[in-house]
Order: C-alpha cells, then sequence, then structure tokens
C-alpha cells in the first residue's frame, strides 16, 4: 500500500487508498510511522485523507492508534478525514471516533490544525 | 442427545448488581416507552415488555463472575470457571439431584480471583458423597483454592469441605475425553496464563475462551486461534472492550474486544459468538450498544454464512 503524501504548510496530508487488514498493515505501520516522526511534532499535524480507504480491519485500525500515540508523544496532532461511509461506520463501531478527530473533508481537517495549511490547500 | 449451555456468570473482574437507582431508570424508561398506552391485565403488560421494549429496559446482563454449564443431558456435570456464579449454578444442582450426590466436573481457564471466588458458596462442596474433579493446565490451582479458603479468609477451610475434591491437570493441545466430552485446552495470552478449552460431544464444538488478549500484529496467533475456533457452534469469547479502549489504554490487561471476536469467529467459520466476561463498568446500556456493534461489524464485514452474535448475561441458555 503505497502512501501519497502532500505538505501544506506544517501539516502533511497523506492519502491511504484500497484495503488495509493483516496482510498489509505492518508495512503501512513502517511507512506511516516514518511520516510522524518527520512531520507531527512541536505543533505539526498529520491529515489522513482516508478517500480511497476501502475496508480497514482491527490490524488495520491499530496501526492508526499507534500513530495517534506517537504523534501525541511528540506534541503533534493527527486527524483523520474524508472517510467512506463504511470506514467511518467502523471508526463509529470500534470507538476510534473517541480517539481520533474525524473531519468531513481533507479541508476541514487543514482549517483546524492552522490557517496557513488552509490558505495553502486552497491555494493548491 | 442435545448439548445446553447455561450461563451463570457472565461479569468479568468482579461482581456487580443493579442499584435500587439503576432499577428505579429502567422503570422509569419503560414508562416512557408505554406513554399512551393501556393495558388490561398483567399478561398484556408484560407481553409489551417482552416484545416491544428494548433488552437493555426489561433485563440486565447480570453481575456473577464466570460460571458456564455445558449440559450434555447425562448425570454428570461440566462448568467452566467457579466465579460467584457457582452459586447459583451450585443452587441448580442441588435441586436437581434432591439429596443425591452429584458428579461435577470443573474446567479452569485460571486461578484468577474472579474465576474461584464462587467456589467456598458452591453449596455441592459440602454435600457428602459428592465428587468434584477440578480440571486445569495450571500447577497452581489447587493451592489457589486451599488458600482463598484459608484463615483468616473465609471461616471453611477448604479441608472441611465434605465432597471429595481431586484435581486433575491437563495438557495445553492435548485433547483428553472426560465422561463422554472431548477437551483440548489452548494456552492464551493473560497474565500467569489463561486457557481456552474446546469441548466437542455429539458432533457439537463449544469454545469457551475467556482472559484472552489478542496481539493484533500476529498474523501466526490470529491464524492459531482461528485453527482453535476453527467449525466451532459456539464461542463463548472475551470481550471486556470496545477495540479502541483494548487497543490502547487498557492494552496489556489481558482481554479483548467485541471486533477482534468477531474476526476471528469469521476466519474460524465459526457459527455463533458469543461475547463474554462483561467490563463491570459497563451498564446494560453500555453492553447492549457494544452487542449492537459488533453485529452491525459483522454484516459489514460478511463474506461467507452469517456468524450470530449474541451478548451472554446471567440465566441466559443456548442450544449449539
Amino acid at each position: 500500500m503505497a502512501l501519497q503524501a502532500r505538505s501544506f504548510a506544517n501539516v502533511l496530508v497523506i492519502g491511504v487508498a484500497g484495503r488495509l487488514d493483516q496482510d498489509n498493515c505492518e508495512a503501512f505501520r513502517a511507512d506511516l510511522m516514518a511520516h510522524v516522526e518527520r512531520s507531527a511534532h512541536d505543533g505539526g499535524a498529520v491529515v489522513l485523507d482516508l478517500s480511497g480507504l476501502e475496508y480497514v480491519s482491527s490490524a488495520g485500525l491499530r496501526c492508526f492508534m499507534l500513530a495517534s500515540r506517537q504523534a501525541k508523544a511528540q506534541h503533534g496532532r493527527i486527524s483523520v478525514a474524508a472517510l467512506q461511509p463504511m470506514v467511518a461506520e467502523i471508526f463509529e463501531i470500534s470507538h476510534f471516533n473517541m480517539v481520533f478527530q474525524v473531519f468531513q473533508t481533507v479541508r476541514e481537517a487543514l482549517a483546524a490544525a492552522s490557517n496557513e495549511a488552509v490558505a495553502a490547500f486552497d491555494q493548491a | 442427545m442435545t448439548m445446553r449451555i447455561r450461563f451463570w456468570g457472565t461479569r468479568g473482574s468482579i461482581p456487580v448488581a443493579l442499584t435500587s437507582f439503576d432499577i428505579r431508570d429502567k422503570l422509569a424508561r419503560a414508562l416512557v416507552e408505554a406513554s399512551g398506552r393501556s393495558f388490561d391485565s398483567f399478561e398484556e403488560a408484560h407481553a409489551f415488555a417482552s416484545t416491544e421494549l428494548d433488552f437493555s429496559i426489561t433485563h440486565t446482563f447480570g453481575g456473577h463472575t464466570p460460571c458456564v454449564e455445558l449440559d450434555l443431558g447425562g448425570e454428570e456435570y461440566f462448568v467452566c470457571d467457579m466465579g460467584s456464579g457457582a452459586r447459583p449454578f451450585g443452587v441448580h444442582v442441588l435441586a436437581r439431584q434432591a439429596r443425591r450426590p452429584a458428579t461435577v466436573n470443573v474446567f479452569m481457564s485460571h486461578v484468577h480471583w474472579d474465576h474461584i471466588m464462587g467456589f467456598p458458596f458452591f453449596g455441592p462442596a459440602y454435600v457428602p458423597g459428592t465428587k468434584i474433579r477440578i480440571h486445569s493446565c495450571h500447577d497452581v490451582c489447587e493451592q489457589a483454592f486451599r488458600l482463598q479458603q484459608a484463615a483468616p479468609c473465609f471461616p471453611v477451610e477448604f479441608n472441611q469441605l465434605a465432597a471429595s475434591i481431586e484435581f486433575v491437570k491437563l495438557e495445553p493441545d492435548q485433547p483428553r475425553e472426560i465422561a463422554g466430552l472431548t477437551v483440548t485446552p489452548h494456552l492464551q495470552l493473560h497474565s500467569g496464563d489463561s486457557y481456552g478449552f474446546r469441548f466437542e460431544h455429539g458432533g457439537k464444538r463449544v469454545i469457551y475462551s475467556t482472559d484472552s488478549e489478542h496481539k493484533l500484529e500476529n498474523r501466526a496467533e490470529a491464524e492459531n486461534f482461528a485453527a482453535f475456533f476453527r467449525d466451532a457452534d459456539v464461542v463463548i469469547f472475551d470481550a471486556m472492550y470496545a477495540l479502541a479502549e483494548a487497543i490502547s489504554v487498557k492494552a496489556d490487561w489481558g482481554h479483548s474486544s467485541n471486533i477482534v471476536g468477531v474476526e476471528l469467529c469469521q476466519m474460524a467459520n465459526a457459527r455463533h459468538l458469543v461475547l463474554f466476561h462483561h467490563e463491570p463498568a459497563n451498564d446494560d446500556a453500555t453492553l447492549h450498544g457494544l452487542l449492537k456493534e459488533a453485529r452491525r461489524f459483522e454484516e459489514l464485514t460478511r463474506s461467507g454464512e452469517p456468524l450470530k452474535v449474541s451478548a451472554a448475561y446471567d440465566g441466559m441458555e443456548i442450544e449449539p
């Protein structure tokens, strides 16, 4: 699962697509953690754009949890945006919507992160 | 012969009970639901409560700690764990035996307090002629049973019990036939180790898997448990937490979630998942919510035959 990363000011938007389950979660976790380590620190933020994510299992959700923990440890932030209906429901069912800030769109997530980030997004 | 499973205790960690405020709130919610309705008899009101009200209003999941009976329809009794549910189970045994001594086969997942605390109140242990065989993979099983009845913790020493009590060591992953029931223990991740049991009788397969944490990053572990649960008619599963809780603040506490229960049962092609070992802090509405969420997750992720999902409650009976 290749991650697509784009920067908007101090926020990194990472696109996640396809299915995330036990078959590919370890490679995904390593890639995601590297991005989080570099970007979600000292006020910086990561937004996970899940518009292309079709399914996530418990093993995949664990990767999100580890990323959240890492971001918090570095005084950074992480949120999720643009969830497909099924993934949004899985977030609710598993109570991950209580762990993550969930936004309808990437733009809303950027606006919540910083004025500079949403301005950069609007200009792109 | 039909097998029946009776849940005498379904709560984890410590017994809980409804408070008078809980009962008042349930009554108030029922009255609101019945607004504008009139009932001419108790039967009409009963039918309304039974068919139209939410389970969390009309029932309670109950508060006894683990004790689950497998009734094979024969003379001998089979029961998993001796939590506080062992007290009502003992009342049931005494009533059914009508002064005849019983033979009771106990299978211990592990010896944490919530799984042994009912034994000092297990009536048949005080009846001469009763035979109790306590099966376990733990070397410390007998020591734990004796310790909890030692002074100054309890007034009756273990040695004073009238029943003949035997401790039988089981070996992990080694099937053993006990009075017509085949049982296979399996090691689980829990502080001090716990063991799940796979029971087979008359073509039916029942799994009792409580106090068991599953590490989601480990595919081999998931496949190992899917093999243990393979084609089970019923899987009684430790679903103490929601997934987010189980893998964050309560990671390494030795318990699992409703979501992982659904995933493992789907991998194993099991037929019926029973959520078990409920968190004592969860009220009936919360537990019912976790059940509904597990059912919805099963619908969303179903690829083959439907998996039935239930939440165990004290007094529930099912046939595999």
